[in-house]
């Protein structure tokens, strides 16, 4: 069954941070705002270009910082929330390349020169994005602080599986973890989103 | 005097009312209201969808600096010696603190560091070396209550004996006059808050001012807290909390590390957050454990007679909150309880979703069924014998509708490996309508109208109850009124605890939006003639002004350049009934081989007095639910019994109900003129998560035939009390 959940498993990391630490060998490092002179093998900060909603933007981090911590703390793209920071809430779901992944499993590093969107690029403009629009609809959310995760992780659904079924939903969540209990709003936004 | 009909349909109950000078005409039954009782998105649902919603944890400055607490592994020590001397001269590190207090539960703090980065400051704390004087712990009720064990915090006992309530002799006399008297001992386990958004603040000192955006649930509280613990005056604390990630009890007042942060921004200079992360998170409050003896009796036609419960429980280090509500809700002929609360070295309880109130009804709730078989009546028709409360009467049918309870088999009777039961449990809960709160409501003469007050939203729908009661009054829609919340520079507001947010902000909202309409009439009949007191507004008009007048343009004839009042939540009218009333039905499958438990449906009918919202209000009874499937089902605070660390402090070993656990959740929102106050609406927030894993555990009951009196309800304690056989 495609739900459209691709999700980076700690394995990959290992295997990311070791190809990241190779290419630190040979130095690149031309980012839009590349300093030069860092090494990307560490321990000390390096540049890291990449694109986020669409901007190509660069990051100064050394090399165990997460892209969660890249997209909140150094483009205030705070939209993206730290919960469990350990892959268990799905709560900093974001796109990297075009599918969803735990940001907090992924170094920041291993962005460099990908694609990354997060909730703030979801929308065009003031035109929110149909999943969106039908959380504020059902109320799909109470705190909201699962919520950019839980919408991200239903837009990853819906562009995989156009009609998805109710089962694939609850999949497609499963991972998604909320404390105030929007479940049943979120099953019926996502059931709107589809339509 | 004024004449109301209070009630709900079916029930209704014309009262005459002496209504508080001050307060705009309440409204009753008779009522037609425009927008409140009506589906409305929540006025911040864009903010949170888009990612624009700034929490405390979002707010960030250039020279933003980190801060964190150093954590004792060890639940009971001495400190010899604490060392940051390392920390301290590390580059990037901007200040530092080390305590010498004793430790009491793994967890606490013993040293604090501030630095530039996360990263530095996670190097720093691993450079602090303390020697501790590890001392024997008690980490269990049993342990702590066992001779010899060592005492939790030295120089006292770990037992505190709660006051005797009730009469035991006539307890004992009922017993005696009963057909049957049931004996059982029923559990529940710590549960702990959760919360998506961990704790702490964000502090920044500008000229001697301290602003602090703090994830609470009650601002005021934190800005006194400060104030005092910092010794500057409260006029020089500003709390913002625009947006908070959940409370559920677990955020009043302030903690060692918001205290910290505040004295890191002051050294340094620079502004300093301080957010608990996951694992701190779960030793920042619990719901306390309980062991409940419980003895109840009934006579042979269904007449609940004697209820007698002694239990003990452990709030951790903290005294008195171990009280759990058993017995209640049902008409006993004499009751006695005497809850005892045991110290142990583990975190302070603090107050979550309905003390007390879960875990005994879990019990009572049980003890209810296990006397209804006992007497072979319907456990729905012996609760509907003994409860008197009118709103709750209504809700069983209503709800037994709803669940089909006609479909309800004998216990243990159905066949095949994987059986279904049917369980009902109900709820109580006071009218925490209580005064004090205030909102200034403001319409400038170009139209715009501002309704502010400091307290927070926790994602109840506050700010949606407050612009809703603005849009009544002034006869517009939710979209054309602003709502301003959580900043104590606005209008005092309550902490959210006891569910009394909406019941204080609603009235007051209201009186506000009321008296300044009122002053903007004043301004359109010296503008243009007419009685302003025969002047309204309605569906974005006036009426009764001499000529046809759109709001707008009532705004415009305005001498000044805005009207502004002070509504407050006036109290003055009995309620209809005296206490808020609920009730749930839960249907399981039990799979009888791996011994797992589904919840298949949740009916919750619950009354809050008005429904403001029906959306949100679903909303926050569909969260009760879940919260109640997850503590029946999942939930388990797991302390190492050796150190007292807890070995299950995240979101991999501490399960909280997910998107595949949900059941089909009806969520009844019943409408109850209460009166109270000019706008009728009462508490929501805690009684829905109060009867759900009583109805579980009498739904599972129900399914196998056998009574698991413990919780979580776990596949292991399924197959144990099968005894290994099907």
């Amino acid at each position: 069954m495609d739900d459209g959940r691709i999700r980076v498993t700690r394995r990959d990391i290992l295997r990311g941070a070791g190809a990241a630490a190779l290419v630190g060998a040979v130095a690149r490092g031309d980012g839009p705002e590349a300093v030069p002179g860092l090494r990307r093998s560490g321990p000390d900060a390096a540049s890291i270009p990449f694109t986020v909603n669409g901007k190509p933007v660069a990051v100064v981090v050394e090399p165990r910082v997460t892209l969660l911590d890249a997209l909140r703390d150094h483009l205030d793209l705070t939209g993206t929330k730290r919960i469990c920071d350990h892959g268990a809430c799905c709560g900093c779901t974001v796109f990297l390349d075009g599918k969803p992944v735990n940001s907090c499993l992924v170094l920041a590093a291993d962005v460099e020169g990908r694609d990354v969107t997060t909730i703030e690029g979801l929308a065009k403009g003031d035109q929110l994005h149909p999943v969106q629009a039908a959380f504020v609809k059902h109320d799909a959310l109470m705190c909201g602080f699962c919520t950019p995760g839980m919408i991200m992780s239903c837009a990853a659904l819906l562009s995989a599986t156009k009609k998805p079924t109710d089962e694939q939903i609850r999949r497609a969540v499963a991972g998604n973890l909320c404390r105030c209990g929007t479940y049943p709003h979120v099953f019926a936004a996502a059931r709107e989103a589809a339509r | 005097m004024t004449d109301l009909k209070l009630g709900f349909p079916g029930n209704e109950k014309p009262v005459q009312a002496d209504v508080p000078a001050g307060m705009p005409p309440p409204w009753d039954l008779s009522t037609q209201l425009k927008v409140v009782g009506k589906d409305h998105p929540r006025v911040d649902a864009v903010a949170k969808v888009t990612g624009r919603a700034k929490y405390s944890y979002d707010i960030r400055f250039k020279d933003l600096i980190y801060a964190k607490l150093l954590r004792s592994p060890h639940a009971r020590a001495r400190l010899k010696s604490v060392d940051v001397s390392k920390a301290k001269a590390m580059k990037g590190v901007l200040y530092t603190e080390a305590y010498d207090h004793a430790i009491v539960y793994a967890g606490q703090h013993v040293a604090g560091v501030a630095a530039e980065s996360e990263g530095i400051l996670d190097d720093a704390l691993a450079t602090i070396v303390v020697e501790y004087e590890v001392l024997p712990c008690v980490t269990t009720v049993e342990g702590a209550l066992d001779e010899g064990a060592p005492g939790a915090i030295e120089g006292r006992g770990n037992l505190e004996e709660g006051r005797a309530q009730g009469d035991l002799e006539k307890v004992e006399e009922a017993h005696k006059q009963a057909d049957v008297v049931v004996e059982a001992e029923y559990r529940t386990q710590v549960q702990t808050h959760s919360c998506l958004e961990t704790h702490g603040c964000v502090c920044k000192w500008e000229n001697g001012k301290l602003t602090v955006w703090s994830s609470t649930q009650g601002t005021f509280s934190v800005r006194s807290g400060m104030a005092r613990t910092l010794g500057i005056p409260e006029s020089n604390v500003t709390v913002i909390t625009e947006h908070m990630g959940g409370g559920f009890g677990a955020k009043f007042g302030i903690d060692a590390w918001d205290q910290f942060c505040a004295r890191a921004a002051r050294e340094s200079g620079r502004p300093c957050r301080a957010m608990l992360d996951r694992r701190e998170e779960h030793i920042a409050g619990n719901r306390p454990d309980s062991i409940q003896k419980c003895k109840f009796s009934a006579k042979k036609d269904g007449t609940l007679m004697g209820g007698e419960v002694r239990s003990q429980g452990t709030a951790g280090i903290a005294a008195g909150g171990a009280n759990v509500r058993n017995p209640g809700i049902y008409r006993f002929r004499a009751t006695y309880a005497k809850h005892d609360t045991v110290l142990t070295n583990a975190s302070s309880a603090r107050a979550f979703r309905a003390p007390g109130h879960p875990q005994g009804v879990f019990a009572l709730e049980g003890m209810m069924d296990e006397l209804a078989e006992a007497i072979g009546m319907d456990p729905l028709e012996f609760r509907k014998k003994n409860d008197a409360n009118v709103v709750r009467l209504a809700q069983y049918d209503i709800g037994a509708k709803e669940i089909g309870w006609q479909r309800r088999k004998k216990s243990g009777s159905d066949k095949g490996p994987v059986k279904r039961g049917l369980g009902v449990a109900s709820a109580i809960w006071g009218h925490n309508v209580r005064g004090g709160a205030e909102v200034r409501c403001t319409i400038g003469r170009d139209g715009s109208v501002i309704l502010a007050n400091g307290a927070q939203d926790l994602g109840t729908g506050t700010r949606t109850v407050i612009g809703l009661m603005g849009a009544e009054e002034l006869g517009l829609s939710l979209a054309e009124v602003e709502v301003r919340l959580g900043n104590t520079n606005d209008p005092v507001g309550p902490g959210s605890g006891g569910s009394q947010t909406a019941p204080a902000v609603a009235p007051a909202a209201r009186a506000a939006a009321w008296e300044a309409k009122r002053e903007l009439l004043k301004h359109v009949a010296s503008s243009l003639g007419g009685d302003a007191e025969k002047m309204d507004l309605r569906d974005g008009k006036v009426t009764g002004a001499p000529r046809p007048l759109s709001f707008k343009q009532a705004c415009g004839l305005m001498s000044v350049d805005a009207v502004s009042a002070l509504g407050r939540g006036a109290i003055g009218i009995p309620p209809f009934n005296g206490e808020v009333a609920g009730v749930q039905f839960a249907e399981v499958e039990v799979d009888t081989e791996t011994g797992s438990v589904r919840v298949i449906k949740v009916v919750a009918v619950q009354d809050c007095g008005l429904v403001v919202d029906p959306l949100t209000a679903r909303s926050q009874i569909n969260g009760g639910v879940i919260q109640g499937v997850s503590y029946a089902l999942f939930e388990d605070r797991l302390l190492d019994r050796r150190t007292g660390d807890q070995v299950n402090a995240d979101f991999l070993g501490y399960k909280i109900a997910g998107a595949l656990d949900m059941p089909e959740i009806v969520s009844i929102a019943f409408s109850v003129a209460q009166g109270m106050t000019s706008t009728g609406v009462s508490s929501l927030g805690e009684p829905p998560t109060v009867p759900t894993a009583g109805a579980i555990g009498n739904a599972v009951a129900n399914a196998l035939g056998e009574r698991i009196r413990s919780l979580p309800i776990t596949p292991a304690k399924v197959l144990a009390a099968l005894g290994g056989a099907r």
